[in-house]
């Protein structure tokens, strides 16, 4: 997976950071909803309500992951470690009913939660640059996201690629239907 | 064999009911990736299949016959009358919802019309409308509704959707089969020429020649000439067999899986290295070229298609002349002969009850069907102690053991597989209680749904397995997955790239060749794929 998210990092300050970490709790089950709410109501209770890991697997993969992601995006030091949550995540999404964008918006949207808390709370004029700073970062995430998705979905057509060749190709190799060029040509 | 479960795992059960808004208002998208591709005109013609032509699940025009809306009422009342099973599974279901977050294709997909329920729902409220009183009166508000082009459409998406694999049947307080419910929704959804095309194309070449790649007699015969090969050069060892031999004790019959699909060729080697062995010790027994497949795609189908496809177990034991049958490690192909053959081919009153030629161990389970699983063959030759094993052979593998929906659920194969895995190798972990042995979760390939081109399909519905795996995988650096059936051969290695890359498939009886001491053998350097076995990197044979 791609590594170095440090195009457009910044530093999130330590005011924004300090707002950041009193709210995780109340920002982290927003967030949670925000991707809990993409599948259908039935679908929502039973992700929400059942805890164990075996039974409800996205539904704790989402609730775990995200969890671990926001810490790891407000902490700004483990780009392997958000790279893997991500992963996770959208690793489920992309093979479920979801359009690209639908599979990925949710990384985006932490930026509305975020911005709706503030807001609510202290005026966002002294936070400004470093508001910014963390969008920007939001926003290095999401372009992560796109890439994972990407690489999730080629991986699924390689898989079914891979699963016709196999099939077909030994069958042919085996019933000694193909000549194949030995690697070293036999002496004569 | 299966347990009852007790009271206070039945209390456990949370029976608030799931709530199903305007669903009938909801029609799917039909897509890519989930559908598997229409049945093709010239297999369904080659078994007299009705409606039969080259059609889309993803064009608007299905191609039905004219009257296909009478057909399936007619198909539906009929069945209704034969089977009381349906008719009682259709009428008693009080929506309690245990079912409901139990199939692991709602599990990993999260549309609610995955939830049993709610696939069974879609055909129910076609009977209410037509067979109840109740909905022919009150409709919508009965949880009736009419026929249309749209809900067959809906009905065909989902039942497609299903693996038959029973696992929310184990919750249902009624004990409803949901798999039969899909396999007569599939029987009628046949009646107007809707199948797939990766049912109906092994269907027709089954009938024909025998096994669904339409393998015929020299390349199968070829196929075990080249294990032969490979076989010798890993033992140095020549263990040919018997094809086709008339008056042979035992007639082995597995899928063709096994001899045309990796991981699968290992396995069959397995077996072949395993009856190599026990030939010194009065194994008498052949392969057939005919019954050459141990799957059995009919049963997707129809009963009678079925019937039809498993008739060549029996013909072709009758015609060799044998005393009973030994069955490959195989899902379906179990679940159809222990609970179907018997009456849909039987009786086998020229056969024997199976006794073991190497211990005596009479199989009394398979006493009316005359087949007998090969793990339960070999577990007994391990407990009389009649196989020379050095599992130390297998110490590069930390091994997992996926129960297979059909021989777990179905037979109450649970402790056999489990008991030779453990005297094979020293590495076996299990996977967390609540997803193996009865309630084991499905490879999610089942059923005829180990299309390629539904392989997002494929992905979600092994999601809880993959789940599993991959937390056996982190606590205990476990890479191989074991399990016997076929399908789960076939298909769990694409599952495991996905979800759990680390981790490969095996077949149980490949391990035991793996470990099998032969009597004047080389000295092993590989294992059965020729991998260096533990300890001997450095060989130069290697």
């Amino acid at each position: 997976m791609r590594k170095g998210l440090d195009t457009t990092r910044a530093v999130v300050e330590t005011s924004l950071k300090n707002i950041l970490s009193d709210k995780r709790s109340s920002i982290i089950k927003k967030w949670r909803d925000v991707i809990v709410d993409t599948y259908p109501s039935e679908t929502q209770r039973f992700f929400r309500k059942e805890k164990d890991l075996f039974a409800n697997p996205v539904g704790n993969i989402i609730s775990k992951d995200v969890e671990t992601l926001y810490d790891e995006l407000i902490k700004d030091d483990d780009d392997d470690k958000i790279t893997l949550c991500l992963e996770n995540i959208i690793k489920v999404r992309s093979i479920q009913d979801f359009k690209p964008s639908q599979a990925i918006g949710f990384v985006l949207q932490l930026k509305k939660l975020v911005r709706e808390m503030l807001e609510s709370k202290a005026p966002i004029n002294g936070l400004s640059g470093e508001l910014q700073a963390f969008e920007n970062r939001i926003d290095d995430i999401a372009l992560l996201a796109f890439d994972i998705y990407s690489q999730c979905r080629q991986k699924i057509y390689e898989i079914r690629v891979n699963e016709v060749k196999n099939q077909l190709g030994s069958l042919l190799k085996r019933a000694n239907l193909t000549f194949e060029i030995p690697e070293q040509e036999p002496e004569l | 064999m299966a347990d009852t479960p007790k009271p206070d795992e039945l209390a456990k059960i949370d029976h608030t009911p799931p709530v199903f808004r305007g669903w009938m208002d909801t029609q799917p998208e039909i897509r890519p990736g989930i559908a598997c591709y229409g049945s093709k005109s010239k297999d369904l013609k080659y078994v007299d299949m009705p409606n039969p032509r080259d059609w889309s699940p993803f064009d608007d025009d299905w191609k039905l016959p004219e009257n296909w809306e009478e057909t399936i009422h007619e198909g539906f009342k009929d069945r209704l009358g034969r089977f009381r099973s349906f008719k009682l599974f259709m009428d008693i279901c009080v929506r309690c919802g245990a079912c409901a977050d139990k199939c692991h294709f709602f599990i990993g997909s999260g549309d609610p019309k995955n939830m049993p329920v709610m696939r069974a729902e879609l055909l129910r409220s076609i009977y209410r409308k037509k067979f109840t009183v109740g909905g022919k009166l009150l409709g919508r508000l009965a949880g009736a509704r009419e026929l249309t082009e749209d809900a067959l459409k809906e009905l065909w998406y989902y039942l497609y959707q299903c693996t038959e694999c029973r696992r929310c049947s184990l919750f249902c307080p009624y004990g409803i089969d949901m798999a039969e419910i899909t396999i007569m929704g599939r029987e009628l959804t046949n009646l107007v020429g809707l199948n797939i095309d990766w049912i109906a194309a092994p269907v027709a070449n089954c009938y024909r020649t025998g096994n669904h790649l339409g393998i015929q007699p020299h390349a199968y015969k070829d196929m075990l000439d080249f294990f032969t090969d490979e076989i010798e050069d890993i033992t140095g060892l020549r263990m040919e067999q018997d094809l086709n031999r008339k008056g042979a004790e035992i007639l082995f019959i597995t899928p063709s899986g096994d001899v045309f699909a990796d991981p699968g060729t290992f396995t069959c080697m397995g077996y072949m290295m395993l009856f190599h062995y026990l030939k010194s010790l009065g194994l008498d027994i052949t392969w057939s070229t005919y019954a050459s497949e141990g799957g059995n795609f009919g049963y997707f189908t129809s009963h009678e298609m079925a019937k039809r496809l498993n008739a060549k177990m029996y013909a072709e034991a009758k015609r060799l002349g044998v005393k009973w049958i030994l069955g490959g490690e195989c899902g379906h192909m179990w679940r159809v002969l222990n609970q179907y053959m018997d009456t849909f081919n039987g009786p086998a009153d020229f056969l024997e009850e199976p006794v073991s030629p190497i211990t005596g161990t009479r199989f009394e389970n398979a006493k009316t069907t005359k087949m007998t699983h090969i793990i339960e063959f070999t577990a007994d030759l391990i407990k009389n102690n009649k196989l020379k094993l050095d599992p130390s052979r297998n110490d590069n593998l930390k091994v997992t053991f996926h129960d297979s929906c059909n021989p777990a659920r179905g037979m109450g194969i649970l402790e056999e597989p489990r008991y030779v895995i453990k005297n094979v190798c020293n590495n076996f972990y299990e996977m967390p209680p609540s997803t193996i042995r009865e309630q084991t979760f499905c490879c999610g390939s089942g059923a005829g749904l180990n299309a390629g081109e539904n392989m997002e399909l494929r992905m979600r519905g092994g999601l809880p397995r993959a789940n599993a795996v991959k937390f056996v995988h982190e606590k205990h650096d476990v890479n191989m997955l074991a399990c016997i059936c076929a399908i789960d051969r076939a298909v769990l290695p694409n599952l495991m790239e996905y979800w759990v890359p680390e981790v490969d498939v095996t077949g149980v009886h490949e391990m035991v060749a793996n470990a099998l001491v032969f009597e004047g053998e080389k000295k092993r350097t590989t294992d059965l794929r020729g991998e260096p076995l533990p300890g001997m990197e450095d060989e130069e044979d290697v």
